[in-house]
This record gives structure tokens, C-alpha cells and sequence, in this order.
């Protein structure tokens, strides 16, 4: 059984509330915190090599560094609570069943980074989950951990919820912040990054739910211990949601030590495919990140066995592997059809478009256009060429990394399942009435 | 008359001391979002006009907000909304065919509204329920692990609370 950072203690009855929290060890890390130096705080978290748990990987230390600290200006700490890559919801778990873990998070990253106040973005659809924070803010500035002049340290901090209304988009941490300026979730041109002019154009870091979270463990073990769990430079341990046809599916924190075969076929997590079929394919990272064959998910091209850490999804590349993103782990069983799956992750990012950029906005309706040309029979072998063409014009072409993520699955869904696309252009009657099936996904690949 | 009470008033005055001096714009979503709530469960022009002036902004701020955020109705809606995602996680798991069981049943598309103003059919898109699949949301909730029978039952229960 894995090492368990974060949801430890998420099955404790009444941990949601206050006192059971605090029983159990809660807000030890933000008494640590504040008795260190603000900058001390930040070294912790470098140490622990902790890396942004919303999809980019980035190590958190060292965006912290980045915040611009001019005199006489507020810095400001937004915690990036718009979990809306399909496939995702691991941060919903943590704030809904412990969400004295985030705001104790919360406050000892406001007391590292000076910000005295802290915005929690959340999706408007989580509408719930805003009650279940906001009662967990007021108990702790009930308990004098918010507010004026914390432990006697001289410290202001207050925290708020702010709702969103429905736009993946501003999961980007520009758009947020324009979001949560009152505008249109249209993401901001880089440079100047966040750090440096970013809420209200002051300095500001944006981080999800997870890696806040996680500056609790860190702070309560030190860094250095931190980083002893998990492989190189993944380290520490990392929530994965599981969805799809598997047993199964829920919310699973690893220790970045397993394999992916052992991911989803055992008990403790996944417990297999559901009605007894057979893996065909799976996007390991949430939907922007590569889907990828059986035979590539459970081992790498070199024929290793594929490990669930950053490193071991992205083995290969983008030619045979994937990422990890955001541990959004959709799996398909060998009766999904790879096409149409692959046209309602075209259709969601067509949606979710701000349309500022026009290879985005033009390019990801084209291809939701010809995807559900080829899907409902009407498509010609030339459609795929054209696709593939499209996806390559948007990445890379954009303001903002949406473009990339409309690309990348519809890339990967060629690149891998091309002949199950060209089944469907060659036998229009019988792609309405059948899906592909497994074909050759599974099989054993020969290794070069 | 589009008016808040004092009581969503004075919720509007908190909302805007959430934030710096001078920075009361961006209470705009929450505000929209408690509109919404009042006014009918839609942002008529009228609304939008109302939250514009209550908030000292120009009309066009307020309509390019609450015509970017999908959760933000720009066109009546009947009284319980059944958003149903169909997103490839959902699908996965059902979706089309939780989708088609609805339109069925209350008799109305994508979009459409039942004539007697109680329902109205809307796709979304992944709300974040992957797990828990296929999912709508109806207020302020989620439904999951949706089943014929259980959209029966949400049927049936929603009836009842007008009943």
C-alpha cells in the first residue's frame, strides 16, 4: 500500500469539520510556518520538489521565488480551484471531504508568499462546495488561524470564495485572473507572467488545489523527507482520477511507485476493466494529454514497464508516450469507439474556445466539423490528412496553452488509431451499426 | 421590477468588500450568478441593465460577461434545468443514452423547454463528475450515476416540489 500525504485522514468521520480536524493534527503546519522566516517557508517547498499539481508540472519553489516583491504594493496568493479537464476531479474530492486541508494550505503558502488576501477561484458548477469552504474559512477565523494579526505574529490574512460561471478556459491562470477581475476569461499575453503583474496587475501566484494542499505534508515532514517519497524527480504523492469502464472509478492518491498496469488492474485502485473486457485505450492525463493504445500504456516503446510518474507517462514522448497532467484517467474498454471519443473532446474544446485566437477558434470547429463527418459516415480518407493538417496549424499558434490541448488528442487519436479513422470512411454502413473494437490495440509491440 | 431585496443588497455590498478598494467590478460574476437566482433563473437585458447600474458599470461589461459564462441563461429556461454532460468521460459511461431517454420522456430537444415551463433539456459539457458517470447537474447539485429509473425518480421529484 502506497504512502498516503493528503487523504490520510479524509475518511475520518466528521474530518470535515473543525474539531475533528484539529484533533488530528490540523493547522500544526501553519504554527511550523509562522514561526519560520517567510522566505524559509519558500525553501521548504523547493526542497521538496514538489511540482504543480494542475496539469504543467512546473515546480512550485521556484514559481514562488518568481513573485516580484516591490515596496508598498500587495502580493497576491489565488488558489486555482477550476478543476474542468474532462477527466478530473480530484480537486473536488479534497475541498468536499477535507477542506480544512486547503485553507490550512492556504495559509501557511499566504504567509510564505506576504498575501494578505487570498482568493479561492472555484468553478461555479461546484456550487455546493463554496458552502462547505466558506464554513470551514469561518471556522478557522472563529479559531483565530484567519483574520487580524495571526498567533500573535503581526500577520492579516483573509481568504474568499470566489465563484466561477462555467468556463474551462479559466483553468489558465491568466483568464482566471482576468475571471476574477469581473471580464470575460479571455487569457493574457506572457510576458509579463503572473508573478509580476498578475491581480489587479499586482505580483500574484496562481496554484491549484492539490499543490496547496500539499504544502501542508511538506511543512509537517520538511521537505527533504517529501522528496524521499515518490521516483527522481517525481516526488511526493500525486491524486489520480479514474474514470471510464473500469471498476472502480474514483478518486486514488499514489505514491508515484507503481506501474500502470498495477494502476488499474488492482484492487486498491481501479480494480480492473469493468464487464470482464478488455483495455483498449487510455488518456493517462486528463483529455488534453495523449490518448495512448493498450500495448503503449502498459509498456513503454522500449518494452519497460510503464510507470505512473511524470517521467514514466511521458516516455517516449509524444510518439509513443503521454503525461501526466493533471491525473485526470479516463480508460476505454474495447467496445469504445476511439472516433467519437475523440469527437466529444473536439466538441468540449470547440465550447470551451475563448475565441480570442482565430487557429483556435476556427481550427477547433473545424475539427469537430470533420470529425463528425467521418463519425456518422460522410468522412473521406483525404478528412484525415486534413485533420491531422489542422491540428498542427493550432498548436503551438495560440495565446494561451487551450490551442495546444485541443490539438494534442485529436494528434494522438491519429497517430495511433489511424486505421480505425480510415475503417470508418471505408465502411460508412458498418461504422454506423458497430464499433471497430479492439483490433490489434493490445498486442504485444516489437521492441526495436 | 428587477430589484434586489436589502437583504441580497446588503450580500451585494459584502461581496464587494471581498476586495481592494476600488476593485468592485469583479464582484460582477457573483452578482450575476444571485441575479440569476432571483430574476426568473435567466439574465434578461433588463437584469443585465439592473446589475450594470447597481454596479456602476457600462451595459456592455455586464452582456460581454454574462454572454461568455455558460452557466449564465441569456434566454428563459423552465423551472428545473436539467444540464446533462455529454463529454467523452460521460459518454463513456452512457450519456447518449441518458440524453435520448430524457428527450423522450419530457418530449423536447436539446435546448428545449416542456410547455408547461417545468423542464428544460440543456447539454453541457464535463462538469468534473467523471467518476460518478453519467451526471447532470439540477440547481445547485449534482445527480450521478444516472440510470433511466433515477431520471425517472428526478422527474417525478421535481414535479412534486411544484405540485
Amino acid at each position: 500500500m502506497g504512502r498516503k500525504l493528503l487523504l490520510e485522514k479524509a475518511h475520518i468521520p466528521g474530518i470535515r469539520s473543525y474539531e475533528v480536524y484539529r484533533r488530528e493534527g490540523g493547522y500544526a503546519s501553519v504554527e511550523k510556518a509562522l514561526r519560520m522566516a517567510p522566505a524559509d517557508v519558500v525553501e521548504e517547498v523547493k526542497k521538496s520538489g514538489l511540482r504543480g499539481r494542475g496539469g504543467a508540472g512546473f515546480p512550485t519553489g521556484m514559481k514562488w521565488s518568481f513573485l516580484a516583491k516591490p515596496e508598498g504594493v500587495p502580493r497576491y496568493l489565488v488558489c486555482n480551484a477550476d478543476e474542468s479537464e474532462p477527466g478530473t476531479f480530484k480537486d473536488r474530492y479534497l475541498m468536499e471531504f477535507i477542506p480544512h486541508l486547503l485553507i490550512e494550505g492556504l495559509i501557511a503558502a499566504s504567509w510564505a508568499l506576504g498575501s494578505n488576501r487570498t482568493y479561492i477561484y472555484i468553478r461555479g458548477e461546484y456550487a455546493w462546495i463554496v458552502d462547505i469552504l466558506e464554513q470551514a474559512i469561518a471556522e478557522a477565523n472563529a479559531n483565530g488561524w484567519l483574520g487580524k494579526n495571526i498567533l500573535g505574529t503581526g500577520f492579516d490574512c483573509q481568504i474568499y470564495v470566489q465563484r466561477g460561471a462555467g468556463a474551462y478556459i479559466c483553468g489558465e491562470e491568466t483568464a482566471l485572473i482576468e475571471s476574477l477581475e469581473g471580464k470575460r476569461g479571455n487569457p493574457r499575453i506572457k510576458p509579463p507572467f503572473p508573478a509580476v503583474k498578475g491581480l489587479w496587475d499586482c505580483p500574484t501566484v496562481v496554484n491549484n488545489v492539490e499543490t496547496l494542499a500539499a504544502v501542508v505534508p511538506i511543512l509537517n515532514i520538511g521537505g527533504e523527507e517529501y522528496a524521499k517519497i515518490g521516483v527522481g524527480r517525481s516526488t511526493g504523492t500525486k491524486l489520480i482520477s479514474a474514470c471510464g469502464n473500469i471498476n472502480k472509478p474514483g478518486v486514488f492518491e499514489i505514491d508515484m511507485n507503481i506501474s500502470v498496469e498495477e494502476f488499474i488492474f488492482s484492487d486498491e485502485y481501479c480494480g480492473g476493466i469493468a464487464n470482464g473486457k478488455r483495455l483498449k485505450a487510455c488518456i493517462p492525463g486528463g483529455s488534453s494529454v495523449p490518448i495512448l493504445p493498450a500495448n503503449l500504456l502498459l509498456k513503454t516503446a522500449k518494452g519497460e514497464t510503464r510507470m505512473m510518474h511524470y517521467e514514466g507517462l511521458s516516455d517516449g514522448g509524444f510518439a509513443t508516450g503521454s503525461m501526466m497532467g493533471s491525473g485526470g484517467f479516463i480508460v476505454l474498454d474495447e467496445d469504445q469507439c476511439v472516433v467519437r471519443h475523440t469527437l466529444t473532446l473536439a466538441r468540449f474544446y470547440r465550447h470551451e474556445s475563448c475565441g480570442q485566437c482565430s487557429p483556435c477558434r476556427e481550427g477547433t470547429g473545424w475539427m469537430e466539423k470533420i470529425l463528425n463527418k467521418i463519425e456518422y459516415g460522410k468522412g473521406q480518407l483525404s478528412d484525415i490528412d486534413l485533420l491531422w493538417d489542422i491540428q498542427r496549424r493550432i498548436e503551438g499558434n495560440t495565446i494561451c496553452p487551450l490551442g495546444d490541448a485541443a490539438a494534442w488528442p485529436v494528434a494522438a487519436a491519429i497517430r495511433h488509431f489511424r486505421d480505425e479513422f480510415e475503417w470508418h470512411v471505408k465502411h460508412p454502413e458498418e461504422s454506423q451499426r458497430r464499433n471497430y473494437g479492439l483490433a490489434h490495440y493490445a498486442d504485444a509491440l516489437t521492441t526495436v | 421590477m428587477t430589484q434586489f431585496s436589502d437583504t441580497r443588497l446588503a450580500e451585494v455590498r459584502q461581496i464587494i468588500d471581498r476586495y481592494p478598494e476600488g476593485k468592485q467590478k469583479s464582484a460582477l460574476i457573483p452578482v450575476l450568478h444571485m441575479a440569476q437566482e432571483d430574476f426568473g433563473g435567466w439574465l434578461s437585458p433588463d437584469t443585465m441593465d439592473y446589475v450594470g447600474s447597481l454596479m456602476q458599470l457600462e451595459p456592455i461589461e455586464v452582456y460581454e460577461v454574462a454572454t461568455f459564462y455558460s452557466m449564465f441563461n441569456t434566454e428563459p429556461v423552465g423551472r428545473h434545468v436539467f444540464e446533462v454532460c455529454q463529454t467523452g468521460p460521460c459518454m463513456l459511461r452512457g450519456s447518449d443514452d441518458i440524453i435520448s431517454y430524457i428527450k423522450a420522456k419530457l418530449g423536447i430537444g436539446v435546448g428545449e423547454t416542456t410547455a408547461d415551463g417545468l423542464f428544460t433539456l440543456k447539454t453541457v459539457e464535463c462538469l468534473g463528475a467523471c467518476g460518478y458517470a453519467p451526471m447532470m447537474q439540477l440547481g445547485k447539485h449534482y445527480r450521478e450515476h444516472l440510470t433511466p429509473e433515477k431520471v425517472d425518480a428526478i422527474i417525478e421529484e421535481c414535479r412534486q416540489t411544484v405540485a
